[in-house]
């Protein structure tokens, strides 16, 4: 029996927390988000409304909810582009070293880098519009280089073992040497790397959504509640601080899992532990 | 009284015994040689001694070094003694300098550290020493980095930087294992040169008889922790009181008993073969230059022969491996296995690849560590087109395991369960489950220990004879080459300048490269090798 890290324990505490949360509001909130209550607004945080009510009169707490839903699944998808689109890549350029496929890959992941995410994640959405579907998608671009770097990097320490060796005089492809041997033996990277961006992702959705160009209203978000209550700060601040609270700690907690998961995945450390 | 006195030196880690009752001493210009294979806990005891054990680890006994105790000192004492009054080189001289930094600044951070001099004269130091251990000062200047010397040349770097203070002791742990034949007994030669010169002390951490008894005067042979058998190298290799020293000694030099049956028909044929890399253009203008790692070689292997290729470190031995397993595009000639020509590329037919399988040299890379040993060694079966399923797949990995003396179990470990000689018998196993013609064995036992390496051998020597199989057996160690091949091709930057029975070869040299090569090789003393 392994012995996890506190670091993964505490990490997974706090973003299941958010992610139970996320899937409890599917079936039931304490109250419907969509239905405003003019009469109960600015209500501080009290046994009936957890968290207070917000300039509409609604549930704070079933919001918080409700945005831990869009978040993660915002989240989910533009990691899930990322690894889709970038893996792939990652091991072509990886199995084509020294040939003209690997730079054509890598320059390309290049131009992507070169460009400052978050100011792109605002030009498409302006362009095309604002929607969750839009923001996914200007997230999961700039996650695909991440992880074509990533997965190439790793690909090519194992492409020079003797065991891709002998599968080649096994008569093995490039293709099934990449599925066979390479790609469990960089899952652990994918994996550690995958809980930095989801949590990366979590931010820029909050960030989009903070200057309007995420998910629309009446839809909650994180993002979006905390650019509602700037205006109400002085005098409502819990308004901002339980959205912001909501970020910071699952943020913090995909990153302690992400550091923790490098500790037990990292065969090195493993070895060292016995 | 001895210069170090080392007394009941006990070391265990998290309550395992590592070391037992380690007791010996060492002299003022005496070299000392510390014998046994791995896991014998002769790299712990040098470890001891600098104070560098691993976390965790509890060290008793004495250490007297000019009348303080090594073990007893403060962290702090023992930083200002290692480098200074114990040096010490490592095996692996490709790690062992820092690769950002000129060699020149290496060896005289040393002495700057040390407070022995400031830069200026400290870099003047450094010159001094890196002349003595062979590195002119035209070839070599200062500001040379450590990726532009070759792994000789790394080590006299080592080797300098430990020889910087002056130390009493200079503790080596392997330093010419990483090494060719030829750069070994220059180094070896220089490390005796620098005991007689400097009146140093060396204690020699070694896995090699031959080198030990070439060059120590004292000699310790450790098993599991214990020093077995000590005394005057002499006295230690002619009388062998322990049946570890006999033991390691005839694993030493073992002669594996072959009946080959050699047919007249060639197996594989090579026909002019010649492989360039081309190197990056130095300049736009100018066109890019060739390295012809193979030029222009032809041989024939026979049915049933085991024939050697030894060479050293970048003779080409390993683009000659690649190019006949088909994994290397030739820029010329061609080879016939069978009368099929082998191809490189994608297209290469399955029928000819069935017909050679290879075993590489590191048995900690030549698996991957997610499969099993069923799914490891059953991968050449890929080749065929009626792959076999279900029960008779389970039969042939069965045959396969039992062929080389593992057990049918451990199909279903995992390659981190076993031993480096073990991880070879699997090695074997994957080569041998097609039943090829053909194996070609690259640097097979260069990593094992002497006596899991003379198992391995006489594994081989059975295999042959058993499945009519012919190795190519690829090697830089000239006594393994001697004693199981029939046939031996000596190559050099290239080009084979010797070929012929291995027997006529060894005994009659024709050709300067072999005859240095041959030259440089440590043997164990003649007449003591008749008495095993």
């Amino acid at each position: 029996m392994i012995k996890l890290p506190r670091t993964l324990i505490f990490g997974g505490i706090l973003f299941f927390t958010f992610l139970i949360g996320a899937l409890i509001s599917f079936l039931w909130t304490p109250s419907d988000v969509e239905i405003l209550n003019i009469t109960s607004r600015f209500k501080l945080p009290s046994t009936v409304n957890w968290f207070g009510t917000d300039h509409f009169g609604r549930d704070i707490f079933s919001m918080i909810m409700v945005g831990a839903r869009t978040s993660i699944a915002v989240a989910v998808v533009a990691v899930g582009i990322g690894i889709l689109v970038g893996l792939p890549l990652g091991l072509w350029a990886a199995s084509h070293h020294g040939h003209w496929v690997d730079d054509l890959i890598m320059r390309g992941n290049d131009l992507v880098f070169a460009f400052p995410s978050l100011i792109i994640a605002i030009l498409i959405t302006a362009v095309f519009g604002p929607s969750a579907f839009n923001a996914i998608i200007a997230i999961g671009i700039f996650n695909v280089p991440v992880f074509a770097r990533i997965s190439r990097g790793g690909a090519l320490s194992i492409w020079t073992l003797d065991y891709i060796l002998s599968a080649r005089v096994a008569g093995k492809r490039t293709f099934r040497i990449s599925v066979e041997h390479i790609l469990p033996n960089i899952a652990n990277l994918l994996i550690v790397q995958g809980t930095i961006q989801f949590s990366l992702g979590i931010l820029a959705e909050a960030a989009l959504s903070y200057v309007g160009l995420g998910v629309q209203p009446p839809t909650p978000s994180w993002g979006r509640m905390l650019a509602d209550s700037q205006t109400m700060i002085s005098f409502a601040p819990h308004l901002a601080l339980f959205p912001g609270f909501a970020i910071i700690l699952t943020v913090l907690g995909l990153n302690l899992m992400g550091d923790g998961l490098r500790d037990i995945l990292d065969p090195r450390i493993r070895r060292a532990r016995g | 009284m001895s210069l170090l006195d080392i007394k009941n030196l006990n070391v265990s880690i998290h309550n395992t015994k590592i070391l037992e009752n380690i007791s010996f001493s060492v002299n003022e210009g005496e070299i000392f040689g510390i014998v046994g294979e791995s896991g014998s806990g002769k790299s712990m005891t040098a470890l001891g001694l600098m104070g560098l054990l691993p976390d965790g680890a509890k060290i008793t006994g004495s250490a007297i070094l000019s009348e303080k105790d090594l073990l007893k000192i403060s962290e702090e004492e023992m930083c200002t003694l290692r480098g200074n009054a114990i040096g010490m080189i490592f095996q692996e001289p490709m790690t062992a300098l820092n690769p950002v930094q000129t060699i020149g600044n290496q060896v005289a951070e040393t002495l700057i550290i040390h407070g022995r001099a400031k830069r200026t004269k400290a870099l003047k130091i450094a010159r001094e020493k890196l002349n003595r251990v062979g590195l002119t000062e035209e070839q070599f200047p200062l500001d040379k980095y450590p990726h532009e010397l070759s792994g000789g040349q790394r080590q006299r770097v080592a080797i300098a930087l430990a020889i910087a203070m002056r130390p009493k002791i200079l503790i080596a742990d392997e330093p010419t294992t990483a090494l060719d034949v030829t750069t070994q007994s220059q180094i070896l030669r220089l490390l005796k040169s620098l005991v007689e010169e400097e009146k140093m002390a060396l204690i020699l951490i070694t896995h090699d008889l031959a080198v030990v008894s070439g060059l120590a005067d004292n000699v310790a042979v450790m098993q599991t922790g214990k020093i077995v058998e000590a005394g005057t190298t002499n006295d230690v290799f002619s009388q062998m009181k322990h049946a570890y020293t006999r033991q390691l000694f005839s694993a030493s030099n073992h002669i594996p008993v072959r009946n080959p049956k050699l047919e007249e028909t060639p197996l594989l044929e090579i026909k002019n073969v010649v492989r360039n890399y081309k190197l990056p253009r130095e300049s736009i203008f100018a066109r890019p230059k060739f390295f012809h790692a193979v030029r222009d070689i032809s041989f024939i292997l026979r049915k049933g022969e085991n024939l050697g290729l030894v060479g050293e470190s970048g003779c080409g031995k390993s683009t000659l491996t690649r190019a006949i397993l088909g994994l290397e595009e030739l820029q010329g000639g061609e080879i016939i296995l069978e009368g099929d020509i082998v191809k490189a590329g994608k297209k290469l037919n399955s029928k000819i690849r069935r017909k050679m399988q290879v075993v590489f040299q590191d048995p900690f890379s030549s698996f991957n560590p997610r499969h099993k040993i069923g799914r490891l060694i059953s991968e050449p079966f890929y080749l065929m087109e009626d792959r076999p399923t279900g029960a008779k797949l389970k039969n042939e990995i069965n045959d396969a395991l039992t062929n080389v003396g593992l057990k049918v179990e451990d199909a279903d470990k995992y390659i981190h369960e076993f031993s480096g000689g073990q991880r070879q018998r699997v090695a074997i196993a994957r080569a041998l489950i097609i039943k090829p013609s053909l194996i070609v064995l690259d640097e097979a036992v260069s990593a094992l220990d002497v006596s899991i390496r003379a198992q391995v051998l006489d594994l081989l020597a059975e295999l042959s004879s058993k499945f009519n199989l012919s190795y190519l057996f690829i090697s830089h160690d000239l006594s393994v080459v001697r004693n199981i091949t029939d046939r031996v091709l000596v190559m050099k930057s290239g080009k084979i300048v010797e070929s012929g029975d291995t027997q006529k070869v060894f005994d009659n040299p024709q050709h300067e490269y072999t005859k240095e090569l041959i030259a440089a090789t440590p043997q164990l003393p003649k007449h003591l090798s008749r008495k095993v």
